[in-house]
Formats: structure tokens, sequence, C-alpha cells
């Protein structure tokens, strides 16, 4: 145990799953003691599915050092499919949150199959090029899925792309309903599923990233071509990463999608992929922790601010800019560092003082 | 005649974002950042020309030049306050703070204008030219579209290749570090590519709305991704490039709406973006760079 904690890897990843549980302790704590507002409560699985997506998105962004701006898309693609399935086995499986994993594996295992299909072309591409075909399939699984009509009648399961070609029987039911998205979806998720979800991804992502596979990531993404030369095949590695992000992006999709009675396509837009890039570069790329926790503080930011009503966005992007330049401007970095270097020699100083 | 029509509307609508792809382009070409604020500062143009004509009365040429002169500001007090700093940093950091800035012009119209649509008024006050007994018509928009993406084009090319700022930007998209040896000042460079790509942002917004009259604090975002794929689909950071891949663009997606599905326009268009990029990795008209050990 002692020469395992020495191991600077395994410190920070214990570490980081301590954050998380210990977060969700206290958060079932207050919860228990009536302490949550009701808005509150409603922020937990949100933060949870986001927590998800920032921290396999980092494995594509910061890992992997590919910019991807369509990870909303396999969110899309796992919240419509584990609706679908939830609704399905409505009669198969009684119990709420066996229903709920499996919507979500089902979820999960779909968006990983399109990342599959997706990442066979898009993986020859690189750097914005490769951004650009990422953010062209986000919009086209958007556009699908949002088009997308699926129901159940007494003869069974109905799919199709139009309204024309769908004919349910009396007494069928839409499950989803075109551009209007599913309505009356069972709301299946928990704070606690939300959590597991959270476990799960971080077990998922920071094995991999200190495995045989992670360092050879790493190495691609450091310098493609001595990875090549030194045998790794990049492609394969590429490929897994870019499967595994969309795997977790799906199952964190599904439980969003079974957090609300009603949902549509539109919600997994462009603009949430992006959110969930700006969650990823504030909390340092590559690093795990850095990802749970500017989800976390940058789900809850725009909400908090919501007293201030209209300003409230203009202030999330003054934020927005001003952290990025306070961590990567040369220039105010070094204004910052004198600062600081003052108040540490006033301090100096002052102890100095007191010893003498 | 139906199929010459859709030519047309597709040629008009394309003209469009190839005037907002030079932006995209010309940005990227030089500062090597995709400034995702661009589509916004299309919007800040044509809100400008919309309140020079409705509120103070002025003729609309004078609207569009209020508009242009704004978003050339705009442009260079962005660059200077969100982008400079950055200068140097991964291109990451950079994308993040234009989605900021973005997201600031957005919620900053929002808040001056509302959030409520406008009814853009037409900056064209011509009868429309009907041909063959009105199976085709050409709008007094469309001829203005037209030609101005025309002029544009000319006169970008002119500038890059005959003038000493033109070639300062060229060499500092080829190599900025032999650019500053050379004795350019690639910061004014820089700067100046962003004013030039916002005041052709102002043009395209009052082009746009002009088409297309809804004016909203999101109606530059829509616009803006396809403007930026047409960049991409002609090869981003070539000047022709992004002319061809506007028009191209423009053209598939009024011919997808018209013939082959409505809803699925999206999808098509960006399908035919990622079959480009499959068989052509740099876009059409881009140079493919070899990666050097």
């Amino acid at each position: 145990m002692k020469t395992m904690l020495k191991n600077k890897n395994t410190r920070t990843n214990l570490l980081t799953y301590l954050v998380v549980i210990v977060a969700f302790v206290v958060m079932q704590v207050l919860n228990s003691q009536g302490m949550l507002g009701s808005s509150m409560k409603g922020y937990l699985v949100p933060i949870c599915v986001y927590i998800s997506l920032a921290v396999s998105l980092n494995l594509l962004v910061g890992v992997c050092g590919e910019l991807s701006l369509g990870h909303a898309g396999f969110m899309g693609i796992g919240a419509f499919s584990g609706i679908v399935i939830a609704a399905l086995l409505k009669d198969t499986i009684a119990n709420d949150a066996l229903r709920l994993v499996c919507a979500m594996f089902g979820g999960g295992i779909l968006a990983g199959f399109v990342g599959f299909v997706i990442g066979v072309p898009v993986l020859r591409l690189r750097g914005d090029y490769l951004a650009i075909v990422t953010l062209a399939f986000g919009e086209i699984m958007k556009n699908i899925v949002g088009n997308t009509y699926a129901g159940i009648d007494d003869t069974g399961f109905h799919m199709a792309v139009s309204t024309s070609k769908m004919k349910l029987e009396a007494g069928g039911k839409y499950i989803i309903n075109g551009p209007l998205g599913a309505t009356g979806v069972e709301k299946l998720a928990s704070f606690t599923m939300g959590f597991l979800l959270v476990l799960f991804t971080l077990f998922v992502v920071l094995n991999l990233i200190n495995s045989k596979e992670g360092r050879a990531i790493k190495a691609v993404r450091d310098n493609r071509i001595a990875a090549e030369s030194v045998g790794i095949n990049v492609t394969a590695f590429r490929m897994k990463a870019f499967v595994v992000s969309a795997f977790l992006a799906g199952m964190a999709g599904a439980l969003f999608g079974l957090n609300y009675s009603s949902i549509t396509a539109t919600k997994f837009n462009f603009n949430t992929s992006i959110n969930i890039l700006v969650f990823v570069v504030l909390g340092g790329m590559g690093n795990i922790l850095g990802s749970v926790i500017s989800a976390t503080l940058l789900y809850v930011l725009p909400e908090a601010l919501r007293s201030l009503e209209d300003y409230r966005m203009i202030l999330y992007a003054v934020v927005l800019i001003v952290v990025m330049l306070c961590t990567w401007s040369p220039k105010v970095k070094e204004v910052l560092s004198v600062v600081t270097d003052k108040a540490s020699r006033i301090f100096k100083r002052k102890e100095a003082g007191t010893n003498e | 005649m139906q199929i010459l029509q859709y030519l047309i509307n597709g040629i008009s609508i394309g003209s469009v974002y190839a005037i907002i792809a030079l932006g995209y382009t010309m940005v990227y070409g030089i500062a090597k950042m995709l400034n995702f604020a661009h589509g916004d500062v299309i919007m800040v143009g044509a809100y400008i020309s919309f309140c020079v004509t409705n509120y103070l009365g002025l003729p609309s040429f004078v609207s569009v030049l209020a508009a242009v002169a704004v978003c050339t500001v705009l442009g260079i007090v962005i660059e200077g306050l969100a982008y400079k700093p950055l200068r140097g940093t991964p291109s990451l950091a950079v994308l993040i703070t234009a989605i900021g800035v973005s997201y600031f012009l957005q919620n900053a119209a929002q808040l001056i204008w509302s959030s409520s649509p406008k009814n853009f008024t037409s900056v064209v006050t011509m009868d429309p030219i009907v041909l063959m007994d009105g199976k085709l018509v050409i709008t007094g928009e469309v001829l203005l579209t037209v030609a101005a993406c025309i002029v544009v084009m000319v006169g970008l090319t002119l500038f890059t290749s005959k003038t000493r700022t033109g070639k300062a930007m060229r060499a500092v998209s080829e190599d900025r570090d032999a650019a500053q040896l050379m004795g350019i000042n690639v910061n004014r460079t820089i700067s100046t590519t962003f004013a030039i790509g916002s005041a052709l942002a102002a043009v395209a917004g009052v082009l746009l709305c002009s088409t297309v009259p809804t004016l909203m604090p999101t109606t530059g975002s829509m616009p803006g991704i396809r403007a930026f794929t047409a960049a991409v689909f002609g090869g981003i950071g070539s000047i022709p490039g992004a002319m061809l891949g506007g028009i191209l663009l423009g053209i598939i997606e009024t011919f997808s709406k018209a013939y082959l599905s409505t809803q699925f326009s999206d999808a098509i268009v960006f399908s035919v973006l990622i079959i480009i990029l499959l068989v052509k990795p740099a876009g059409l008209l881009g140079k493919q760079i070899q990666e050097k050990v």
C-alpha cells in the first residue's frame, strides 16, 4: 500500500475518487436534512451528467490531443436510444434502477457504435480539420435524431424518419415524435445513479490513461511521427479513445434524457458541445479532477447568477475570457507573478520582523 | 426553368456565405485561429445598419457604411483585448476565448436590442427582374449580393498581391517568424486582418438580412457555422477557396432543400463536406503540407 501511494499517478487518482465520493456523501447528508433547495436538487443529476461528459471529452481532447466539437451528438444518440430502450423494457423489467442501467448501457453501446462508424473515416484527418468534421457529424446526428419517429403499438415497435411512413395502430404511443422530441418520458434518473455513472466514467478513463494503451495514446499526442516510428499503431489507439469517449457520452446522455419528462434534439446542438469543451479546457487538458471540478462550478455558475437575470450570461462570458487570459496570457501571468511576489515578500518581511 | 431559379437562389445565398467565409479564412490563414465570434460580428453589423435606417432615418448606403465602420472598430478592439494577449499559446486557449467573445456579443445584443426578432428592411429598392413570363425572377438582393461578392473577391485578390500590407499578410501567413525577421510588424498585420474580416462581416450581415429579413441576437451563429464549413470546404487559408466553397455550399443547400429533403438539408450539406474532406483532406483549393520529422 505504501509503495502504491508513492506513485504520483495513483495518488492523484485516489484523490479524484475521494473528492467525488466525499461530495456525494455531503450532498446526500444535506439532502436528507432537507437543506437543499428544490432548484439545487434539480441540478444534481445534470451536474453528474456533465461531469461524465467532460471527463470523457477530456480523454479525447486532453489525453489524445484531438479537438472534438461534436460531443453533444453522441450525448443525443445516447439520450434518445436510452429513452426508447427504457420505454420498450417497461413490461419486461419492473425494477426502475435495473431498467435505467439497461437504458444507459444500451445508449452507450449505440453511441459507441456510431463513434466507431464515424471514426473510420474521420480519424484519418488531423487538427482543425478533425474538429470541423466532428462538428459536421454533431450537426448530422442532431438533424437525424430530430427527424426520427418511434413508437409502440400492439403489433410491436415502429421506427421511421418521416410522418407519412410512420403508421401506428389505434392505441399506439409515440416515444419520439420527430422535431417535437420525446414526450411523456418516465423520469428514471436519480442522483445515486448519476454518482455511480461518474464513478464508472472515472474508473474507465483513469484506468485507460494509466494503462499501456493510455501511454501509447499520450505518445501519439506528444509526437505522432515518433510514436509511429516506435511501432505504435496510431489509428488503432486514436480509435480506441474515440469509441470509449463516445460510449461514455452515450451513457451520460441516456441518464440526461431520462431525467426530464420531455426533451428535443435541439438540446444536443453545437452550443452544448462547446460548453462541454469549455469545461474541459478550463479544468485543464488531461487533468481529470480539473474536469470534474470545472464542470460542477461552471454548471452551477450561470444558475447561481440567475438573480442577475439579463446580465448573467454576459458575466459568464466575461468570466470565461478573463479566466483564459489569466491562465494563458504570458503578460497577464507576468503581472500576476509580480503581484504575488510582492505580497509574499511583504509577508516574509513581517515574519522576519516578528522573529527578531 | 425551375432548376435555373434554384441555381440563382443558391448562388445568392452562397455569395453571402462566401463573404463570411473570406473573413474566417483570412483570420485563420494569418493568426492560425478559429474565430468563432465572427458570426456574431455579422449580427452586430446587421443591427447597426437596422438602427441607422430605422431610428435615424438615414439612407441605406449610409447605414451600410456605419455598419462597416462600427464592425471594423469592433474587430480591432476584440483582437486587441481578447486575442492579442494569447498570441503564441495553444490554439485551444484562443478558441475558448473566441467562444467567450461570441457569448458576450450575443448577450450584449440581447440586452441592447432585446431577443424579440426585428424586421429588417432590405437595403435594395430595385424591382425584381422577371424573365421568361415570370418563370425566372431575379431580385435586386440577388444582384447586389453577387455583385458585392465579385467586388470583394477581386478587391481582396488585388489587395493581397499588389499592396505592401497585403504582401505582409501573405508573408505572415506563410511563416510568422521569418516575416518578423524581415521587419514586418506582425501584430499590426494581424490587427489589419481582423479589421478587414470584420468589415466584410458587416457587409455580409446587411446582405444576409436583406435576403432573410429576421434579425435576432442569434442570427449570425448558424450562417457563421455554415460559412466556416464553406471556408474549410474550399481549403481554409485560401481566398479563392473560400469563394468557391461558399458558392458551392449555397448551391448544394438550395438543391438539397428543393429536390431531396427539406428536413435533412443540414445533414446533406455536412455529409458533402465530410466526403470532400475525405477525398481532399485540405479542402478543394487548400495546399497539402507534408509533415516533417
